[in-house]
């Protein structure tokens, strides 16, 4: 009986041991880490098709130095313990670079676990890429040689929103309302801080920190908003949050202007409708900046997924590291990393580099309205992205406590 | 201050009600059957979806009705075909065949109507507000729904008490065998109650789904607080369910409002609490920040000290 | 004897072809077979529903990883071979205070208190970052540990056979468990709690000693798992982790011993080859958890052990054959019941993502009938094929049953 379930075990395994994907030889494989199903398969699916597209488009052009580029996608379904089996599963398969976006725990457990797995393995390195983590501690604290982060983080972002607020005299009582969990109460205190520091006649009505992903029915927190007399809120909720909030809002005919974060990714206009004009976004992209190279972009990814095109992030990773493998003569990952530090790159809005301290982009950020009379809309809602403010990579950029180790070149 | 508390009791009671309606379903199949049906709150889903479905093409009235029929009807064939083949092997089995259903259903939503929220929204003609005095304008569309569920707690009662066929339901409850031998088909009573439950989590699914977001995670999210319901209220007992309800709802509502925490508490009676270490981390907790755990300490606190619940019978 | 074999085969695994990717599978396996041994202790062995089960897990882990962290800083020391027995131990304590008054409810109350207790936990994680890391997890360094015969535990093949040492020796004493008068009664518990107490034990008593036990072992697991992952987050707290041990040791069979094992070894398998292939695997596992519980409510083990015992008695032609028939037409059914939610999956993309699905080796095109009607008259044929197989097998028994002769 026991004996047979493990000729079962061996069976299995054996058969595992057949389920390889190919090697090609001139390719560089990247693989991508995410979650493509479960609750937040919404996240990685979508950067998935950013990857492919882009990937497509880059061979298109000659690929990296006459190199194919192919991502191997790998579903970690959201979680950093089957993102770590993944990582193994990778590692063996002779792939050397890894990106991920989609969640803050699997981005520690995988930079932690690269950054081991290279000190232990040095022959055999890893490089982690990260398309999409916001939280400011993966370039600080725990900041390491082997990740480059490719996304603005959110002190700077803050910092941006902050800015930008503090140079609208009709702002005058401000309440924040932010997810319980370490980027929201990050938001909280840097945002706090800030305004006190470029407008102290600012005065901070309220803060509020909601558990993450477990309110329905944000009406009792408009009801405090209101009572407060604030006239703007800020807010890092994203994806059910921003919508529930966003509704309660306009169901309780809130009069203060929101500012947030994640307004404007898609899928958010189109749950909150009407509610959300006059909603305030941060990002670093959207589609009515008006420079034809995105449009063309965006034209291009709408007619071959019938979606809109959205990580402009994942385009910078890709180009930033194209540049890097071109200058570095090389595929090594530690010839490319010590090439992408530093690295300076020329996009079609303004000058991003990725500094070399900590391996965070420093990149252009933009303040918009979501409202009707765009040239290109969000999910076919009719609202679409108007740009308030651009902010350049020098006022966006924001200071690190980053101390790396760096391996022998 | 009297303004300030009374949007959250009024929000209170709505979301209590709307519990309600989620849970009264559970609680009649458990009475009936004994089986805890945890894929309760997916019908619930499952009306929403059902209703944006319907809403899309023949308006939101329509599928008031529609939709938690078609929900009563998934359900009962759920039993039919399902549950009722389950039955031989135990309650243990029943409950974690419902619970197979979560996972089924949870992925044919996303399957169906994919993984992003969709746009289900109120009707036009309830997307208002009305004064209700002391300067609050409360959207109509709340009291619609607290219409709703008095009506659909009014009717069950009616149902069960006053129909020929709740009071055979009534008697299947604690004697169902002999209600067979009477020449009542029990098995086919079993079906249309489960049904009916379903069909009542659908409705509260058709109501809520356009107040609040209907996306693939709103089972999971409505879910663990209806059966934290049903367990503070007492398993078996409708009245229960109600009181519970409203007590989860109002709790829930009112404690977000509150900014104070335990230490508060205590430096109102002169008394300082330390700042380091875990006991004083939860000393310097405000009540709004646990707010949504309040439910799950309350459920454990009444499972430790009474776990028949508040209203229910001996288990 | 057939303990001998086992631990042969799990000796000679590293010897497999792609060694890296066998030995981090065989250890997962391995961390989930113990956990849900400990696991079916409750369920299978004493009749308790738990719904919170992965708390203990995740506490074991937790504690292990914080001793981790302090024997990196120097505080403490304490090689890393004896790390599991600290998870262990913390889970066990856990166990001990929640145990003590949990047990004492029904079945139904217990059910329901894990779950309770279990989602408090895990919505507590992050109130409480310094314990449970917040969204980082907590990390630690297995090779900062004091080394003993020089293991550094740096390879994957070290901590492959520190896993299985551990796990081999947890499911010995599992095993040994079950055998002890303790566990006796505890079977007994799971059938009629009233008769034990009159026959003179303590069912409450005997439901918090198994309790305890049970979250002992699941600690283990979760020492074994900061061990191999070198970090533990809140997310192993949650209910997806308690659910899903659950069916690990549902499906497996909670009625024998090797039950959940056979279990954790399936869903694991499944896990890491379907996640690959198709995104909707959660949606297969679920049917398969619901088809396992109407049909085969003791499990895939108890199913081979039934088999087994009729193949014993030699009645090997006439139910052989039927059995043979019931899996074609089932795997009939099957293919056609997958192959047509993955054309549905595909064909919702299809106008913009793609028309082409690329299924059971080879490319077919969502948008024209075929695939379709032969996905359709699949599943239909398999169907039909089963309940023909099912009306010719009761039949038989029934022919049987009037013939006197043995089935």
């Amino acid at each position: 009986m026991l004996h047979r379930s493990r000729c079962w075990s061996v069976v299995v395994w054996l058969f595992m041991a057949a389920v390889h994907p190919a090697v090609a030889q001139d390719t560089i494989r990247i693989a991508f880490v995410d979650p493509l199903s479960g609750p937040i398969a919404i996240l990685g699916t979508r950067a998935l098709k950013h990857f492919q597209f882009l990937a497509d488009r880059i061979n298109s052009m000659g690929g990296i130095d006459g190199k194919k580029l192919q991502i191997d996608a790998f579903d970690n379904e959201g979680s950093p313990e089957r993102s770590l089996i993944l990582l193994k599963q990778i590692i063996d398969s002779n792939i050397r670079y890894i990106t991920q976006g989609g969640s803050t725990p699997v981005a520690y457990a995988l930079s932690d676990a690269v950054t081991k797995h290279n000190r232990r393995n040095p022959d055999k390195s890893v490089l982690f890429l990260g398309w999409g983590n916001t939280d400011p501690g993966l370039t600080n604290e725990k900041c390491t040689f082997w990740h480059f982060r490719f996304d603005a983080e959110i002190n700077m972002r803050t910092k941006a929103l902050t800015d930008y607020m503090a140079s609208l005299p009709k702002i005058k009582k401000v309440y924040l309302l932010n997810p319980d969990y370490s980027s929201g109460i990050q938001v909280e205190r840097i945002a706090t801080e800030m305004l006190r520091a470029k407008r102290p006649d600012v005065e901070i009505v309220g803060s509020e920190r909601i558990p993450l992903g477990k309110i329905q029915d944000f009406t009792p927190y408009v009801a405090k908003i209101q009572a407060s007399g604030a006239d703007s809120v800020i807010t890092m909720n994203y994806g059910p949050d921003m919508i529930l909030f966003a509704k309660a809002a306009k169901q309780g005919n809130l009069n203060a202007t929101l500012y947030t974060f994640f307004g404007g990714y898609p899928g958010i206009p189109a749950a909150v409708g009407e509610s959300g004009k006059g909603l305030i976004f941060l990002s670093e992209w959207h589609s009515n900046l008006g420079i034809p190279e995105f449009e063309q972009l965006s034209k291009d990814y709408e007619k071959r997924y019938g979606e809109d095109f959205f990580h402009w992030k994942i385009a910078l990773t890709l180009y930033m590291l194209s540049k890097a493998m071109t200058e570095a003569k090389s595929v090594d990952p530690l010839k490319v990393a010590y090439a992408l530090e530093g690295l300076r790159y020329e996009t079609p809005v303004g000058e991003a580099w990725m500094r070399k301290e900590d391996h965070q982009i420093i990149e252009p950020l933009f303040i918009s309205v979501l409202t009707d009379g765009q040239k290109f809309d969000i999910d076919h809602t009719g609202l679409g992205l108007k740009t308030l403010r651009k902010v350049t990579a020098r006022d966006a950029e924001v200071a690190t406590t980053c101390k790396m180790e760096r391996p022998a070149h | 201050m009297v303004r300030l508390l009374i949007e959250p009791v009024l929000n209170g009671i709505v979301y209590g009600l709307l519990l309600f309606m989620l849970s009264s379903g559970v609680t009649l199949i458990f009475s009936m059957m004994g089986v805890v049906n945890f894929a309760h709150a997916s019908f619930y889903m499952l009306g929403a979806y059902f209703a944006y479905q319907i809403s899309s093409a023949v308006g939101f009235w329509p599928a008031l009705v529609l939709a938690p029929i078609c929900a009563g009807i998934l359900g009962a064939a759920l039993e039919r075909w399902g549950l009722r083949g389950v039955r031989q092997h135990g309650h243990v089995a029943e409950m974690l065949f419902t619970f197979s259903f979560v996972l089924i259903i949870q992925e044919a939503v996303q399957l169906i109507w994919g993984r992003v929220a969709v746009p289900y929204a109120i009707p036009e003609e309830l997307s208002f507000s009305i004064s209700a005095g002391v300067g609050i304008n409360y959207p109509v569309y709340r009291l619609f729904m607290v219409g709703i569920s008095v009506g659909m707690f009014a009717a069950l009662l009616l149902l069960i008490t006053k129909t020929r066929i709740g009071i055979i339901v009534q008697a299947s409850l604690t004697h169902p065998e002999m209600v067979g031998f009477l020449g009542h088909n029990v098995p086919k009573v079993f079906t249309f109650v489960f049904g009916f439950g379903c069909g009542l989590a659908g409705l509260a699914g058709v109501i809520g789904g356009n107040m609040f977001s209907t996306d693939p995670g709103m089972a999971h999210a409505l879910g663990a607080i209806a059966f934290v319901v049903v367990v503070v209220g007492g398993l078996g007992s409708l009245g229960g369910a109600l009181i519970a309800s409203l007590l989860i709802g109002l709790l829930q509502n009112v404690s977000i409002s509150v900014d104070g925490s335990l230490a508060d508490l205590f430096r109102l009676a002169n008394i300082q609490v330390g700042t380091t270490g875990p006991i004083a981390e939860l000393m310097h907790l405000s009540l709004n920040r646990v707010a949504p755990l309040l439910p799950y300490l309350l459920m454990v606190v009444i499972l430790a000290v009474r776990p028949r619940g508040l209203l229910g019978r001996r288990i | 004897m057939v303990w001998a074999g086992c631990a042969l085969v799990l000796l000679i695994i590293p010897l497999a072809p792609t060694s890296g990717f066998a030995l981090s599978l065989s250890s997962q396996m391995a961390i989930a077979a113990v956990f849900a041994l400990s696991y079916n202790m409750l369920l299978g062995q004493t009749g308790l529903l738990s719904f919170g089960h992965a708390v203990f897990m995740g506490i074991g882990g937790f504690v292990a990883i914080h001793v981790l962290r302090s024997v990196n800083a120097g505080e403490w020391q304490l090689p890393l071979i004896l790390l599991p027995l600290i998870g262990a131990l913390g889970g066990a304590c856990f166990g001990l205070v929640f145990g003590w008054f949990a047990t004492r409810r029904s079945s139904t109350a217990f059910a329901m208190i894990t779950l309770g207790f279990g989602e408090l936990v895990y919505a507590s994680a992050f109130i409480f970052v310094d314990l449970y890391g917040g969204e980082q997890g907590i990390t630690a360094d297995r090779t900062l540990a004091p080394k003993i015969l020089g293991l550094e535990f740096a390879s994957q093949l070290q901590v492959y056979y520190l896993i299985m040492s551990w796990a081999f020796i947890a499911a010995v004493l599992i095993f040994i468990i079950g055998r002890t008068p303790l566990g006796r009664v505890a079977l007994a518990t799971r059938d009629n709690a009233e008769r034990v107490a009159f026959i003179g034990y303590n069912p409450n008593r005997v439901r918090f000693l198994m309790f305890v036990l049970s979250t002992f072992f699941a600690g283990m697991a979760g020492s074994l798992f900061a061990i191999d992952y070198e970090i533990v987050t809140y997310g192993s707290l949650g209910l997806s982790a308690s659910a899903q041990v659950l069916m690990m040791a549902f499906i497996g069979g909670s009625s024998t011993f090797v039950g959940p094992i056979v279990g954790a070894i399936l869903i694991t398998g499944l896990q890491v080859l379907l996640g690959q292939y198709t995104d909707l695997w959660i949606l297969y596992l679920g049917v398969l958890f619901a088809i396992v519980i109407r049909f085969a409510p003791d499990g895939l083990a108890g199913l081979i052990a039934k088999e087994c015992a009729s193949w014993r008695l030699n009645h090997i032609r006439g139910r052989s054959v039927l059995i043979g028939l019931r899996t074609i037409a089932a795997v009939i059914a099957a293919i056609g019941f997958v192959t047509l939610l993955e054309l549905a999956s595909r064909a919702k993309t299809a106008s913009v993502g793609g028309a082409v699905l690329r299924v059971w080796g080879t490319h077919v095109d969502v948008m024209s009938p075929w695939p379709w009607l032969f996905a359709g008259i699949c599943f239909l044929m398999g169907l039909i094929s089963l309940r023909f197989v099912h009306l010719a097998a009761a039949r038989r028994m029934s022919v049987a049953d009037v013939n006197g002769e043995p089935k």
